[in-house]
């Protein structure tokens, strides 16, 4: 039916005051990245005085920003493959049969997410500082530890949320595959892991965003060699100069990367959320 | 696609067991079939175990020790300070137990007004973008851009907009509109908790209006045919149909966006770096600067058990009061 004036009103009025207010951080982390030191330190002006496109390069020699990016990768991708492959087996077990303990292993998963991560972030540190005394492994400060330390957060997300993709794939697909003579494994990576795609992407997705974002461990866990994009930018600040138009393009080239990669993969979070967490 | 072959790694066929399937004869061994979803489970157990229940059960101690850097390297070593670390952290005469109280009902009071706008802005986006119109594909995936932009470089460039010289805040409140007779200060001071509340809605509205239109693609299209039938206007219906239907999805979401706002570490840290100011302290950015910078362990894991109490505390309210009336689930 036709929506009365008022409703197409209000609709573009608010849609338009949104559109800026997410817009704005967008349109300054753009248009400075392309301008002149002096037009960043200075008074902001709206348009650039004289575009430039010099930050794009010397982002790379203030910092080493080409070693944090590979630091961020590999720690953001180890942490999403690791979460989703583990989730993957214990929300099929979960989804698909019952057991003694069920009920306390995801009442305990979910509560995990409740929890600061400053509540991990000390312990972990003693864990990690400890084994390195007795046994010489240097979780702290390695991009193992970072790693291990980015499941606190992804792990409980991506079962919790598997479990819900599972259940919405119809078990008389595995129950068959089961009857063909498949074993349980097979049936779980021919018929359910194929039917919970949408929803697996989503979840992995979600993980490396996550991972990808992170700064407190990063922060505290990581030394000069493991540093992460999340600390690795507040090395444009020095003593005397903040480059603030180095910051917006380290920050942009940081940020396209996962920026597509979650348009273009939205449809299955939107999808895999209504199928998961919302029922 | 059900006509796999036998399984190459010989295992028998274990029969589902999904509550009330009682399909065909086959009857799996006992012991098989209880243990397969244990050995699924084993891996994530493990790690469970590593990185979630022993750092809790080491914070729990350590939040009854003394634990200085003089310790660090064998906190087992530590003295034992029973439950001077509790009495340190919420002594309200001692200037920590005076700021912790303050930055916790800061943190409180930040949620509270966050969770809401976020739920609102949210909400009102979905709601106008649940009908299709010219451009709404488009919306859609510009409003999910906060939401997928890393914190630190969301963040970053809204201190950098915060900015008192060179920001583009002050450029046009001071500047362009002339609404304020200096430049103010945005990331010290009491503004900071204003820069900080706007700098947290914009981050964590997308995640509200994600939820809330995946809710809505659940309400069935009938009820707003019988509600148009039966003469309801598109406010009416939004306000007799749409709001209702949304009430379980609301639940969940006010509770998720309550435990990211009041845990929230990323968005203060980056906008005003190890010490917040006063009035935007939050009680994570207060825990680890109680940690970190003055290395009293001991105290800050006793503000971490107590923080971990009424997040418990507040998650168990919850859900006693929301799953009234819902049925229980699963087994």
């Amino acid at each position: 039916m036709a929506a009365p004036r008022s409703f197409v009103w209000s609709r573009r009025i608010f849609l338009t005051l949104l559109t800026g207010f997410v817009l704005l951080p967008v349109y300054v982390m753009v248009s400075s990245s392309l301008k002149p030191l002096e037009d960043v330190s200075s008074e902001f002006r709206w348009m650039p005085s004289g575009l430039t496109i010099r930050p794009y390069f010397d982002i790379w020699e203030t910092v080493p920003l080409a070693k944090y990016f590979v630091n961020s990768l590999v720690v953001a991708g180890a942490a999403t493959v690791c979460s989703v492959v583990i989730a993957i087996f214990a929300a099929y077990a979960v989804s698909r049969y019952r057991f003694r303990g069920k009920r306390l292993f995801t009442v305990s998963v979910l509560s995990t997410q409740m929890f600061p991560g400053i509540l991990f972030l000390l312990p972990l540190f003693l864990i990690f500082v400890n084994i390195g005394n007795t046994t010489g492994v240097a979780l702290f400060g390695s991009r193992g530890g970072l790693i291990l330390t980015y499941l606190t957060f992804s792990l409980p997300f991506s079962i919790w949320m598997l479990i819900g993709y599972f259940d919405s794939v119809p078990r008389e697909l595995d129950e068959a595959a089961l009857v063909d003579g498949c074993g349980p494994l097979k049936a779980l990576f021919r018929v359910v892991v194929p039917a919970a795609i949408p929803g697996i992407v989503a979840v992995a997705v979600y993980a490396f965003m996550t991972a990808w974002g992170e700064v407190l461990f990063a922060s505290v866990m990581t030394n000069d060699t493991t540093r992460t994009l999340a600390v690795g930018l507040q090395g444009y600040s020095t003593q005397n100069d903040v480059y603030w138009n180095q910051i917006m393009a380290a920050s942009l080239v940081v940020s396209v990367p996962v920026v597509a990669g979650f348009l273009l993969l939205q449809r299955y979070l939107v999808t895999g959320l209504t199928a998961g967490s919302v029922k | 696609m059900n006509t796999t072959a036998v399984p190459a790694t010989g295992e028998p066929a274990v029969g589902k067991n999904s509550p009330g399937a009682a399909r065909g004869p086959r009857r799996p061994g006992r012991t098989r079939r209880t243990a397969l979803p244990y050995l699924l489970l084993l891996p994530a157990l493990l790690l469970e175990i590593l990185i979630h229940l022993l750092p809790i059960v080491i914070g729990v101690a350590m939040s009854f020790k003394e634990l200085t850097q003089f310790y660090l390297r064998d906190w087992g070593a530590a003295p034992w300070r029973g439950l001077d670390n509790f009495r340190f952290a919420v002594d309200f005469d001692t200037p920590a137990g005076e700021s912790l109280l303050r930055s916790f009902t800061t943190t409180c009071l930040f949620t509270v007004l966050s969770v809401g706008l976020c739920w609102l802005l949210g909400t009102a986006a979905a709601v106008f973008m649940q009908e299709t119109f010219r451009g709404r594909g488009f919306l859609r995936a510009l409003f999910l851009v906060p939401y997928a932009l890393p914190v630190y470089a969301a963040v970053i460039t809204w201190s950098f907009m915060f900015q008192r010289d060179n920001g583009l805040i002050n450029h046009v409140l001071h500047d362009q509109l002339g609404l304020t007779d200096s430049p103010s200060f945005w990331l010290i001071g009491d503004n900071s908790f204003w820069a900080l509340l706007i700098v947290s809605v914009w981050k964590g509205w997308p995640f509200a209006f994600l939820i809330v239109m995946a809710g809505l693609q659940n309400i069935p299209k009938e009820l707003y045919e019988a509600g148009a039938l039966d003469g309801a206007g598109v406010w009416q219906q939004i306000r007799k149909i749409t709001l209702p239907s949304l009430r379980s999805v609301n639940q969940v979401l006010v509770l998720v966006l309550f435990l990211w706002t009041f845990n929230d570490f990323n968005t203060p840290f980056v906008l005003f770096g190890k010490s917040a100011p006063e009035a935007a302290d939050l009680i994570s950015i207060h825990i680890y600067q109680s940690s970190f910078a003055t290395w009293n362990f001991g105290a800050g894991a006793a503000m971490s058990v107590l923080l971990l109490l009424f997040l418990l505390l507040v998650t168990g309210v919850h859900l006693f009061f929301t799953s009234r009336g819902r049925k229980a689930t699963d087994a």
